[in-house]
């Protein structure tokens, strides 16, 4: 579990230089290394299939965000301003809530069960059933495209809606020139 | 987009297949090993989004990709739904497991979940791609 840890604490990390650094190249490339410790972090809690989606996913994106900076530009050029009044005030009063919130959110997982140990039935049944019910090896795709492949369904309808998303509004941006 | 160095176009050229056939087999496999039509449609759109960066492509060849790659996209939706609505006709079910469970192990097992799997690597390596060739056919409007 230690080791867990150790990749939330990179995370947490990698993500406040990909916020706080002035080279939006360097940005990316601390954002790629949030997500591969992700990827990682799933193959040590045993979810070879999440890990593989993982990588190929945040290999991807980090191409396109690559691409776009080689075109665009290099420098963000609104970090390292020297902070006004409101700015000190917005960082101290989300220093404060954050703090609020965190209070809250241990004494709630003093509540949750162990991990590993689920309250729930369903996750046992779907191991029981899985290989007999279907005869598919690999019980993550039996449970996505045989016991809930209507959630699989509407999963391809989001990415179905945004492909198209994209696609129209960047079209009409073609078309007015 | 204009291509990259030969070193990288050397390289590209002998490991491109590989990635390609390696998403084509994540894709089928996707009831036996980890993986699934997911992750093997983002390998397979990967390997054509590295082809477009590495070799570069003229404008109009990629709107003529971006419409094929669109109607890719919705063959592989409509067989996902076509799947499941031949459950509803054959079985009276919606997403129904109708064809026989096969042996387990085997690349025919496991009823529709292996077609499931084709259409999903199908609808969602042609959907990234376009979305890659959308993103990239901007570069040009902005710039006349």
């Amino acid at each position: 579990m230690i080791e867990l840890y150790l990749f939330l604490a990179f995370m947490i990390i990698a993500a406040f230089i990909a916020t706080e650094i002035k080279d939006l190249l360097a940005a990316v490339i601390s954002l790629g290394a949030v997500g591969f410790a992700v990827a990682i972090m799933f193959i040590l809690v045993q979810a070879p299939d999440l890990a593989i989606v993982q990588i190929v996913v945040e290999v991807v994106t980090i191409v396109i965000f690559v691409a776009v900076i080689f075109r665009t530009t290099h420098i963000d050029e609104t970090i390292g301003k020297k902070l006004t009044g409101p700015h000190v005030f917005s960082i101290v009063s989300f220093s404060f809530f954050a703090l609020l919130f965190l209070i809250a959110v241990i004494n709630a997982l003093q509540e949750l069960p162990a991990f590993g140990n689920a309250t729930m039935k369903v996750a046992s049944e779907y191991i029981r059933l899985g290989l007999p019910g279907t005869g598919g090896a690999n019980l993550v795709a039996d449970v996505i495209l045989d016991f809930r492949a209507l959630d699989t369904l509407g999963e391809a309808t989001v990415l179905f809606t945004s492909v198209i998303g994209v696609v129209a509004l960047i079209r009409s941006v073609g078309r007015k020139k | 987009m204009k291509g990259m160095s030969l070193i990288v176009r050397t390289i590209t050229t002998v490991i491109i297949g590989f990635i390609f056939i390696y998403g084509i087999y994540i894709t089928l496999h996707g009831h036996l090993t980890p993986g699934g039509g997911f992750a093997g449609g983002v390998i397979v759109a990967g390997a054509l989004i590295l082809r477009i960066l590495v070799f570069g492509s003229e404008p109009a060849d990629e709107k003529k990709s971006e419409i094929r790659t669109s109607i890719f996209e919705s063959v592989g939706a409509l067989l996902f739904i076509g799947i499941a609505l031949a459950g509803l006709v054959i079985a009276g079910t919606f997403f129904l497991n109708f064809l026989p469970k096969g042996i387990p192990f085997n690349l025919l097992s496991a009823g529709i979940i292996p077609f499931c799997n084709i259409a999903i690597g199908i609808k969602v390596g042609a959907g990234l791609f376009s979305i890659f060739l959308a993103l990239a056919a901007v570069k040009y409007v902005v710039k006349d």
